[in-house]
């Protein structure tokens, strides 16, 4: 996809070095992230995998990270933008901690915070190419909210970026209920997981589950799910093959 | 305080460590008219005297809302109070824009602070000739500070500026202990028997003060002057003859710096 603006000035070089300082088309991109709240907090799920185009390129990248004390921040699509982000968090979470009063700043406000950087980068055209999940506790307030590169923001009990939005959340919506013990968190969301490994050709049997709850963050080693492959239509997949089509 | 060869310019230290200019400044404060400032656990109250320049004009404002959750009421040159109460308002907006959140009152005074001290420290400006009691509500609590033409601040539990304030401040440090405690009601009637300390005498009527209040579940805002007069009705059994008009009250304006000292009793005309 292609972000050009005309630019009349006359100087097709100018134009040229310009162009090449906005964002036009994401490069390494990590698939989806699904998120819900539960009795203590929030889980969020994701793999590690980042593709390069079609080629599934990098299979260690950690999509989930904790931000300041009360915040855990998810992402899908381009990566070194991620990186980017944490970057601003970093700085953000730092000078919040400089204030070193009883101040500090909790998951709504770096949502906002968010929302208001990756709008503003709409505006100019140069959009950072994510979709942020963020969620996090604070004085026995859960909070769950999502960020897309137009800006598009909202909170929910229960959010996904990307191909999670089709096949995850329809299962949330069925089985996603208030006050979930963290052991059912879980397995919701090995549920929502193990559809899109079977589904999400970007997506790897390598995840990650992290937990934010008023204790802090915990983000879990990497694993694989069990998958189920002896499905009968699956033995001698050619069978049913005549001729050249 | 006389005049000494120190004291003309705010960069020039005087040999025993003093900035002149800026102790100045903190004399233009206690002559405007009392401001004052109490706090319990869960609100802030402001309470100041409504001084009018004469019979023919409407009183100066002295207690701005700067958020839902912060207020300020000043004592001094009373356009600088207007210009930094407008920068606060401003600062205060453009943290709930960016973080959809109540900006920390403590963080605002340490920025209000700021602005004070560089106008200390540059050859071609003046302090800021106001001082300004800051109160508001955030995560840790009810808070009241005190901010500075020094560009210093502190925190208190109450705390009385301008002129006579030290009537009030003596009968808030009779009965501070008490207020941390205190019920919403307590602590607006003792901000407005504190407003009495500073009138010497002269009746205490509603329309003789301003009161402002802000707590938790409670946006600021003020209080009509039927609600000021019923809590003065409490206390003021037989509401005596006025001796003389509400204006007389004079007031020892120091004159600006270069004439040192106080001496002439007309009130400046920027003063309140």
């Amino acid at each position: 996809m292609t972000f050009t603006i005309p630019i009349d000035n006359g100087d097709a070089l100018k134009n040229a070095e310009t162009d090449s300082q906005r964002t036009l088309y994401p490069y390494v991109t990590g698939t989806s992230i699904v998120a819900i709240k539960y009795k203590d907090g929030v889980l969020m799920a994701s793999d590690m995998g980042g593709s390069y185009g079609s080629t599934l390129r990098y299979k260690n990248i950690e999509r989930v990270k904790a931000i300041g004390k009360h915040s855990l921040l998810g992402a899908s699509g381009e990566i070194s933008d991620f990186q980017e982000i944490l970057r601003y968090l970093d700085e953000l979470v730092l000078n919040d901690n400089m204030w070193d009063d009883g101040n500090s700043l909790g998951p709504k406000e770096v949502h906002n915070y968010l929302t208001r950087v990756m709008y503003n980068r709409r505006n100019k055209f140069n959009p950072l190419w994510n979709t942020l999940v963020l969620g996090g506790v604070k004085n026995g307030q859960s909070y769950l909210g999502m960020v897309s590169m137009i800006g598009v923001s909202f909170e929910d009990n229960h959010v996904a970026t990307g191909f999670g939005n089709h096949l995850a959340r329809p299962i949330l919506r069925d089985e996603w209920h208030a006050d979930l013990s963290f052991e059912d968190g879980v397995k919701l969301l090995e549920k929502c997981m193990r559809v899109l490994l079977y589904r999400d050709r970007s997506a790897i049997n390598k995840l990650q589950i992290a937990k934010i709850t008023e204790e802090g963050v915990t983000v879990s080693q990497p694993y694989s799910l069990k998958t189920f492959w002896e499905f009968q239509a699956f033995h001698n997949p050619t069978a049913g093959a005549q001729g050249s089509w | 305080m006389f005049r000494n060869q120190y004291d003309t310019d705010v960069t020039t230290w005087s040999p025993t460590g003093r900035l002149f200019q800026v102790e100045y400044a903190m004399e233009a404060v206690k002559q405007g008219s009392a401001a004052i400032g109490l706090r319990s656990r869960s609100h802030v109250v402001l309470a100041s005297v409504n001084k009018a320049q004469s019979e023919l004009s409407s009183h100066q404002r002295k207690i701005f809302k700067v958020d839902d959750h912060i207020g300020v009421a000043i004592a001094g040159l009373t356009a600088d109070g207007r210009v930094l109460s407008r920068y606060m308002r401003s600062e205060s907006i453009n943290h709930s824009f960016t973080y959809e959140s109540p900006l920390p009152v403590g963080r605002l005074v340490v920025r209000l602070a700021d602005k004070a001290q560089v106008c200390t420290q540059r050859s071609w400006k003046r302090p800021y000739g106001v001082g300004l009691l800051v109160g508001g509500l955030d995560e840790s609590g009810a808070h009241l500070y005190y901010n500075c033409p020094s560009g210093n601040y502190f925190e208190y539990q109450a705390f009385a500026i301008g002129s006579r304030s030290q009537a009030a401040k003596t009968y808030l440090e009779r009965r501070f202990k008490s207020f941390n405690e205190s019920s919403r009601e307590d602590l607006i009637k003792d901000a407005i028997l504190a407003i009495r300390e500073t009138l010497q005498g002269e009746t205490l009527k509603s329309s003789l003060c301003t009161v402002s209040v802000l707590g938790v579940d409670e946006p600021f805002h003020f209080l009509d002057q039927e609600s000021i007069q019923k809590v003065i009705d409490t206390f003021e059994k037989v509401p005596e003859e006025e001796e003389d008009g509400g204006e007389a009250e004079a007031e020892a304006a120091a004159a600006p710096a270069e004439q040192g000292g106080a001496g002439d009793q007309d009130v400046a005309p920027m003063e309140m």
